[in-house]
C-alpha cells in the first residue's frame, strides 16, 4: 500500500454486505461509501435492515458476506478467529462511536464517569486527565453542570446528549447514530438535533439512521432509502428528497413528511 | 424447664456454633469458587463444557444434600476418596451450594440489558472489561441477595453434617441430651442459635446489597 491512497480513502466503505437472521435475509448486498467529514443518513420504515446496517458498521451484527472498512481498515474479518479477532475487533470499536435508541448509559456511573470510563480503561488516561476531558465533552452537549449527576436525574434528551458525550470521548473517527431521537419526547428531540449539528459543522464524519426527515434534509450530504434490505434509491438530499425517481420512496416520504406535523 | 441446666450447657452449644459457623463460611467461599468455575463453563461456546455444567447442576439439584452427604462420607472411600468430617462436610456443602450459586449467579448477569454490553462492546471494551466495569456492578445487588438466600439454606442444611459426626451445633445438642436426658431445654437453646447466626448472615447480606446498589438511591457522585 502507498501513502497516496491514504488521503483518498472513505472513512467508511461498505461493499456487497449480506446478512440472514435464519431465514430471512435482512441484508441483500448493501454498497455504500460515506467519505470522510461527510454525513449519510438512511431512512427506511422499520423491517427495511437499515438499523441492521448500522450495527454491521461496528460488527455488533455479523455479516455473511461483503466486506466492511473503516478507514481503509477491514472491519469484519472471516480469516480471523477467537482471540485476535476479538483485539482486533475491540481496537477498530475505539474508533467508532455509536448512539443508541435507548441510550444505554451505565446506571451506576455518574455522568462524568461514562463519559470517562473508556479513555481511562482503554487509552490508559489518569483520572485528573480524563475528566478534564470529560467535563469538556459534557460542556459541548450543554450538560457540564450534570456531570456529577447519575443518569437516572436526567430526562431523555439529557441521557442521549450524555450518551453522544460519552461516544465522542473516545474521539472516534466516524459517529453511527442508530434512531438516536426515536425514543425521545416530542419536545426533547431538538436538544439532541443541535448537538448533532453541531457535529456536522465540526465536519465529523457521520452514518445517521433516523426517522426525523426534515433533520435528515438539513444535514445530510448523501441520503439513502431502504426497503426489504435492498437500497431502493439514494442521492443528494435535494435531489432526494424533493424530486426522488422511484415510486416507493415517493410513497414512503409522502407518508413521513405528512405524519411530521 | 430447667433453667440452670441451661445456663450450663450454653458455653457448650456456643463453642460448637462456630464450627457451624466455621463450616458454613468455608462451604460458601470454596462454593463461590465452585460456582465460578460452573458459570464460566457455561459461557463458554464449547458443547461439552456446557453439558457438563448443565448437567452436574441437574444432578445435584435432583439428589438430597443429605444423600449427597451420605454417599460421599460413606461410598467415597470404596474409589479412594477417604476426608475427615469435617472436611467432607465442607466439601459436600460446597459441591452443592456452588450447583445453586451458579445459577443465581447466572440468573443475575442475564437480567442487566443486552443494550449494556452492546454499549460497552461499542465503546472497544472485551468481554472481561464489559463484565467487570459495567455488568457486575450492576448484577451485584440481585445476585448479593439470591447467593444470600442460599447461604441461610447452606448454614441451616449444616445440621445434617452432624450424621458424619461432625461435632457442630445438632450433634452438639444430641451429645449434651444423651447425658441430660432435656431435649425441651437443649433443642429450645440450638434452635435460638441458629436463628442467631441465619439473622446475622441476613444482616450481612442486607448491608452488602445496600452497598452495591447505592448508585440507584444516589443523586450526586461521591468522591
Amino acid at each position: 500500500m502507498t501513502i497516496e491512497t491514504k488521503t483518498d480513502t472513505p472513512m467508511v466503505e461498505i461493499v456487497n454486505v449480506h446478512k440472514k437472521f435464519g431465514d430471512l435475509e435482512v441484508l441483500k448486498g448493501i454498497n455504500l461509501t460515506v467519505p470522510k467529514g461527510k454525513i449519510v443518513s438512511i431512512i427506511g420504515s422499520s423491517g427495511s435492515g437499515k438499523s441492521t446496517l448500522l450495527r454491521s458498521v461496528n460488527h455488533l451484527e455479523v455479516i455473511d458476506d461483503g466486506v466492511i472498512r473503516l478507514d481503509g481498515v477491514q472491519v469484519n474479518r472471516p480469516d480471523m478467529k477467537g482471540l485476535a479477532f476479538e483485539r482486533h475487533i475491540n481496537h477498530i470499536r475505539q474508533n467508532m462511536g455509536m448512539v443508541f435508541q435507548h441510550f444505554n448509559l451505565f446506571p451506576h456511573l455518574s455522568t462524568l464517569d461514562n463519559v470517562t470510563l473508556a479513555p481511562r480503561k482503554l487509552k490508559g488516561m489518569a483520572r485528573k486527565e480524563a475528566e478534564e476531558l470529560g467535563r469538556e465533552y459534557l460542556n459541548r452537549v450543554g450538560l457540564a453542570d450534570k456531570a456529577d449527576v447519575y443518569p437516572s436525574r436526567l430526562s431523555g434528551g439529557q441521557k442521549q446528549r450524555v450518551a453522544i458525550a460519552r461516544a465522542l470521548a473516545m474521539q472516534p473517527k466516524v459517529m453511527l447514530f442508530d434512531e438516536a431521537t426515536s425514543a425521545l419526547d416530542p419536545e426533547l428531540v431538538e436538544e439532541v438535533n443541535l448537538v448533532m449539528r453541531d457535529l456536522a459543522k465540526e465536519h465529523m464524519t457521520m452514518l445517521i439512521v433516523t426517522h426525523e426527515m426534515a433533520f435528515a434534509r438539513d444535514v445530510s450530504d448523501w441520503a439513502m432509502f431502504m426497503e426489504g434490505g435492498v437500497v431502493v434509491e439514494e442521492g443528494t438530499p435535494d435531489k432526494f428528497f424533493s424530486n426522488p425517481d422511484h415510486e416507493r420512496t415517493r410513497n414512503f416520504l409522502r407518508k413521513h413528511l405528512s405524519s411530521q406535523h | 424447664m430447667d433453667v440452670n441446666l441451661m445456663v450450663e450447657v450454653t458455653p457448650l452449644l456456643i463453642k460448637a456454633a462456630w464450627i457451624t459457623i466455621d463450616i458454613s463460611i468455608r462451604a460458601i467461599i470454596l462454593g463461590f469458587g465452585v460456582a465460578c468455575v460452573l458459570v464460566f463453563l457455561r459461557s463458554l461456546q464449547i458443547k461439552p463444557l456446557q453439558w457438563f455444567s448443565r448437567g452436574y447442576v441437574s444432578v445435584i439439584r435432583g439428589t438430597p444434600y443429605f444423600v449427597q452427604l451420605l454417599l460421599v462420607f460413606y461410598g467415597g472411600p470404596t474409589i479412594g476418596l477417604t476426608m475427615d468430617p469435617f472436611t467432607c462436610g465442607v466439601m459436600v456443602g460446597a459441591f452443592n451450594i456452588g450447583a445453586y450459586m451458579s445459577e443465581a449467579i447466572r440468573g443475575a448477569l442475564e437480567s442487566v440489558e443486552s443494550g449494556q454490553n452492546e454499549a460497552s462492546r461499542s465503546l472497544g471494551f472485551g468481554r472481561l472489561q464489559t463484565l467487570t466495569y459495567v455488568v457486575l456492578p450492576q448484577a451485584a445487588g440481585l445476585m448479593i441477595r439470591s447467593v444470600g438466600v442460599l447461604a441461610i439454606v447452606l448454614v441451616k442444611n449444616s445440621s445434617l453434617v452432624s450424621i458424619i459426626s461432625v461435632v457442630e451445633l445438632t450433634y452438639q445438642a444430641q451429645r449434651l441430651i444423651g447425658s441430660t436426658y432435656k431435649p425441651f431445654e437443649i433443642f429450645t437453646l440450638t434452635a435460638v442459635m441458629y436463628i442467631c447466626i441465619v439473622y446475622a448472615v441476613m444482616g450481612i447480606v442486607e448491608l452488602a446489597y445496600r452497598r452495591a446498589t447505592r448508585y440507584t438511591t444516589l443523586v450526586k457522585r461521591v468522591q
